[in-house]
């Protein structure tokens, strides 16, 4: 069951420019990946992926739109919706494994380090834009030993794509899976090079969604729902879909290209 | 010969069970996935003729035991919809395209444009109860009913069903003006109006305020609706309200239903419902003796 949940907000940090991590008391058990429908009263209510699923859980928010803009404000004590968690997450297995995240994608894929737990199995490769778009980089040294850091701008770590320096860990050190999750050319990219270095993938995608419940099929990619058969899916599954990395939905259900 | 076989009119169903307008229904692609789960045939989101983005979330409210929502009839006008119907019509079960409009010229020139995409069949949506100008507000009206009817009829040669609302008395009045201008079926019934109010934030939930409840909660109101126009009609009746598992849909059919519609459970029991209530039902005829879904129509009412 899933019914919303009133809750107030226990924590607000400032991760980044314009990036914002909310915590709250929420006692449900929540899998790495997974995604809250989160209510700002009055204002709107969105999915967002939980950044810390122990504990006090939490949401990472970039203030994009109205919705986003209302929740980074947000002060302690103030009042805000939750349902879920939805959909499905990361399956982890044992073994080593690689996350490679562009801009606000960190935060599913940060949680997904706190399950593993074990900073000797799991590297991070954290992309951005610039400098100071970088998020949970002090986090994620935290939860492994090997941390590294691009910018499109080259501001911070190496200069280029972090598909480029997944590309080079596929070749030099051997993963279980890579759990991956920003910008769709992105994961479009990383998919690619999994499937050439013969790595199995897990991806975390985002669509326009309304009900979050895999009801009204606002969200869906080919038939599939992100809400519910995702937000996380295989590399093998989004191969067999043709709206991967070239088309989404806008408000109305009309395709967009991407 | 297989025993589930429903017939609507024209239409032949593989099983009785339909995916109900509102889930899963915007896109081809999502048509078609639910028919390759096994529902016997599928009924797109309500479709107009200009696009809309429905209301700002949040639309659903989950319950207990249903949900309450208010999507605001989000959809991409009857235009964009033939990329959706082309990609739809390789399902290999019929396709009833969900319409909706303020006159009933308007949703004649819909029912056109939607025979010519190649629908099986035509529900009209006589029954949203949150849509300012649309649905209910119509649909409550047996004289305004037939007029859209007649004129929808009229205007193509595909099954016309008229879905009803339960938020009136006059429910067997309007399928009964239904009928008499010539629709080949109705459905019964679109959620109930309803509320859910945040103690805390001392507001409704929805965007919108009100919407419409749907799920098990009005599984009994739906069966009584049914059973009532039984009684009251010739045409055949689809059921919808709340049937999650085959006992729902037998219950729906002896209530005498010729097939039922399935929503709320694609996202409470997950896409497999079709096949689940499907296998279930052959079990249960095979048990009990009925050789044909026909035989079982209307048997509460003996």
């Amino acid at each position: 069951m899933n019914r919303q949940l009133m809750v107030r907000v226990s924590g607000v940090v400032k991760e980044g420019v314009g990036m914002t991590s909310i915590r709250f008391p929420f006692n449900r058990i929540i899998a790495p990946g997974q995604f809250l429908m989160v209510w700002v009263p009055g204002v709107d209510e969105v999915p967002m992926s939980a950044s810390y699923i122990y504990g006090e859980k939490g949401i990472t928010v970039r203030d994009v739109g109205e919705a986003t803009k209302a929740l980074s404000s947000l002060s302690l004590g103030d009042v805000i919706g939750v349902r879920g968690p939805y959909g499905r997450g990361f399956e982890i297995p044992t073994g080593k494994v690689l996350l490679v995240g562009g801009g606000s994608g960190m935060a599913s894929l940060m949680a997904a380090a706190d399950f593993i737990g074990d900073p000797g199995r799991v590297d991070v490769l954290i992309g951005a834009r610039t400098s100071e778009e970088l998020i949970f980089v002090q986090r994620a040294k935290a939860a492994s030993k090997e941390v590294h850091i691009s910018t499109d701008d080259g501001s911070s770590g190496r200069k280029g794509t972090v598909v480029d320096m997944a590309i080079e860990h596929l070749a030099k050190k051997s993963y279980e899976v890579v759990l991956g999750c920003g910008p769709e050319r992105m994961l479009v990219a990383l998919r690619r090079a999994c499937e050439e270095a013969k790595v199995p993938c897990q991806l975390s995608l985002e669509r326009y969604m309304k009900c979050g419940t895999g009801l009204c099929g606002s969200c869906a990619i080919d038939g599939l729902r992100v809400c519910a058969d995702g937000p996380v899916f295989e590399g093998s599954e989004l191969g067999r879909l043709p709206e991967f990395g070239t088309s989404k939905r806008d408000e109305c259900g009309r395709p967009i290209r991407l | 010969m297989n025993p589930l076989r429903a017939r609507l009119a024209s239409l032949e169903l593989e099983n009785p069970t339909m995916l109900a307008s509102g889930v899963m229904g915007e896109t081809g692609g999502s048509l078609l996935e639910m028919a390759r789960c096994g529902a016997g045939a599928v009924v797109t989101k309500s479709v107009g003729s200009e696009p809309r983005k429905g209301y700002p979330n949040p639309t659903l409210v989950e319950l207990e035991e249903g949900y309450v929502n208010a999507m605001g009839l989000p959809n991409p006008g009857i235009e964009a919809f033939a990329a959706e119907m082309e990609a739809a019509r390789e399902c290999p079960v019929p396709i009833v395209a969900s319409i909706f409009a303020s006159s009933p010229r308007e949703f004649a020139d819909l029912a056109r444009r939607m025979e010519g995409y190649g629908a099986s069949a035509l529900e009209l949506n006589l029954s949203c109860p949150h849509a300012k100008g649309y649905g209910m507000e119509v649909g409550v009206d047996p004289e305004a009913v037939a007029a859209i009817v007649r004129e929808v009829k009229a205007s193509t040669s595909l099954p016309v069903f008229a879905k009803l609302t339960p938020n009136t008395h006059r429910l067997v009045e309007v399928a009964q003006a239904v009928e008499g201008a010539g629709a080949d079926g109705v459905v019964a019934i679109n959620t109930l109006r309803a509320m859910v109010i945040s103690i805390e934030a001392r507001r409704p939930i929805l965007s919108n305020r009100g919407g419409g409840l749907s799920g098990p909660a009005i599984k009994p109101v739906g069966v009584r609706c049914v059973y009532d126009l039984h009684a009251a009609l010739d045409i055949p009746i689809i059921g919808v309200g709340g049937a999650e598992t085959w006992r729902d849909v037998v219950e729906y059919i002896m209530a005498g239903a010729s097939a039922v519609q399935v929503g709320s459970a694609v996202a409470r029991r997950g896409s497999c419902v079709f096949k689940d209530i499907a296998s279930g039902m052959s079990w249960f005829m095979r048990e009990n003796g009925f050789r044909s879904i026909e035989e079982m129509v209307g048997v509460a009412h003996e």
